[in-house]
């Protein structure tokens, strides 16, 4: 038994432990017996969890079930307080820049363009000549079907447009791992297809690149089935069920 | 190179949010032009010339110190909005060039507000420096990067503390008065003539040297702190 955790809780843990890893690839995410607590409340308990490189997880619970806080972890922004995690053979920390993390807040200055925000943070993760990260940002923008040319500032955006340009933002990255939380949450059904589509190019790497992990979580499981290679479900900051490779 | 094109983006970006917002620079131009209107009328500056160079000094510190505190704290609430801190937690680009790129972008706006403030100065007091004016060029631009360095460190380690406006001027305050004082005495000491600022200009070129060189080493571990 672990010595931090009540007696109560303790007897409910399940320790669920999933093994998807396919042998050939090195493991994308490893989280080993991976617990976050907000004072005495348990967000997450004794998660075990290891997807290989190139999977594509669907994660789905309930509100409050702990996946926006798993992804956080797994992204690095968060630590867990025990436990620990391993993202692409290191720790999140030492991954900067392989990882992104879109989540439900855009992650844009609302007063610049969109353009203007991609540049800036195109610049961050690959510094180029500004012509170059501007082209990069358009191309960007062009591929979630938003004009470059648009002058309106990201505030003045509505809220799937700022969806699509926070989605732009993270694949302008270019990561190896993906984590997008209820990224449909803002969208009608023809833009969340598109996002899909747009997900789903990004998954199908050229056969020269490494192999590309994508995490995501979302409320609308029928939707998000097309991209749903491996389901997991959350309940209550436990990992309960896991289908699919 | 790359490190200074980080800085550089950082800079570039704040210097745009401001030119669009006005957030800074307006609050920060009515406070000090407020106080210095209050301490005018209760002072009557103009009747005590010999007074005014006394008390000038003092004045002009503290009221830019006041004033860029409300301009620091708005500096990260800036990156708080959207959860643009997280994006920035998970770029590659040095934390330091984050924190060097915004403390410059202060210390141009705090150094607007100080280049009109200090013509307000001299018009509303009558002040006629007896010292070398010209010493007031090195002593205005390291007391200002003494404030917005040590305050732009300080207002992102309580980023996340609750009542973080209340925060900055409590840790700040005191970590600042070697600086505030040298800052005063060396303006001062120009105003009046009295006394050369030699000392005062030494000791606020090590605490910048020394306080910036910290801030940069411990900015990584602030940013990414949970």
């Amino acid at each position: 038994m672990q010595p931090w955790l009540p007696q109560r809780l303790y007897t409910r843990n399940v320790g669920f432990d999933s093994q998807t890893v396919a042998d050939k690839n090195p493991a994308a995410v490893q989280l080993d017996r991976v617990s976050l607590l907000f004072g005495s409340f348990v967000a997450l308990r004794e998660v075990t969890l290891t997807l290989s490189a190139g999977a594509s997880v669907v994660l789905l619970g309930e509100n409050g079930a702990g996946k926006s806080t798993l992804l956080r972890l797994i992204s690095g922004v968060a630590s867990p307080s025990f436990g620990s995690i391993s993202v692409l053979g290191d720790t999140p920390r030492n991954r900067r820049g392989r990882i992104a993390l879109m989540g439900h807040a855009s992650q844009l200055y609302d007063e610049l363009t969109a353009l203007e925000n991609l540049a800036f943070f195109a610049s961050l993760h690959n510094p180029a000549p500004a012509a170059v990260l501007r082209d990069r940002a358009e191309q960007a923008l062009r591929e979630v079907a938003l004009d470059p040319a648009n002058p309106r500032r990201v505030g003045e955006y509505s809220q799937g447009m700022k969806q699509r340009t926070a989605l732009a933002r993270v694949l302008l990255t270019e990561p190896s791992l993906l984590l997008l939380d209820e990224p449909f949450s803002n969208l009608d059904m023809a833009s969340a297809q598109s996002m899909i589509a747009r997900m789903q190019q990004w998954l199908a790497a050229a056969p020269n690149q490494a192999p590309r992990t994508l995490i995501l979580t979302t409320h609308q499981a029928e939707l998000a089935r097309p991209l749903a290679r491996t389901t997991i479900t959350l309940n209550a900051g436990q990992l309960v069920s896991q289908e699919g490779a | 190179m790359i490190y200074l094109g980080h800085v550089l983006a950082h800079l570039r970006k704040d210097l745009r949010l401001e030119w669009r917002s006005k957030d800074f620079l307006n609050g920060m131009l009515f406070f000090t032009l407020l106080v210095l209107v209050v301490f005018a009328i209760a002072f009557d500056p103009t009747s005590y010339p010999a007074i005014a160079r006394q008390i000038s000094g003092g004045l002009l510190w503290v009221a830019l110190l006041f004033a860029s505190m409300t301009a620091l704290n708005q500096s990260w609430s800036r990156e708080l909005r959207n959860n643009v801190l997280d994006a920035h937690r998970l770029s590659p680009a040095p934390a330091s060039a984050f924190f060097v790129g915004k403390a410059i972008a202060n210390f141009l706006f705090v150094t607007f507000v100080e280049i009109v403030l200090s013509l307000v100065f001299v018009l509303f007091y009558n002040l006629h420096p007896l010292g070398d004016t010209w010493l007031l060029l090195l002593i205005l631009p390291l007391g200002t990067w003494a404030l917005v360095s040590n305050g732009t460190f300080f207002s992102a380690l309580s980023l996340r503390t609750r009542n973080r406006e209340l925060m900055l001027p409590i840790v700040l305050f005191p970590i600042s008065i070697p600086a505030l004082l040298a800052m005063i005495l060396a303006t001062t000491a120009v105003l009046t003539g009295d006394s050369s600022p030699a000392l005062w200009i030494k000791v606020l070129i090590t605490y910048d040297i020394v306080f910036t060189i910290a801030s940069v080493l411990l900015f990584d571990t602030i940013l990414n702190a949970d």
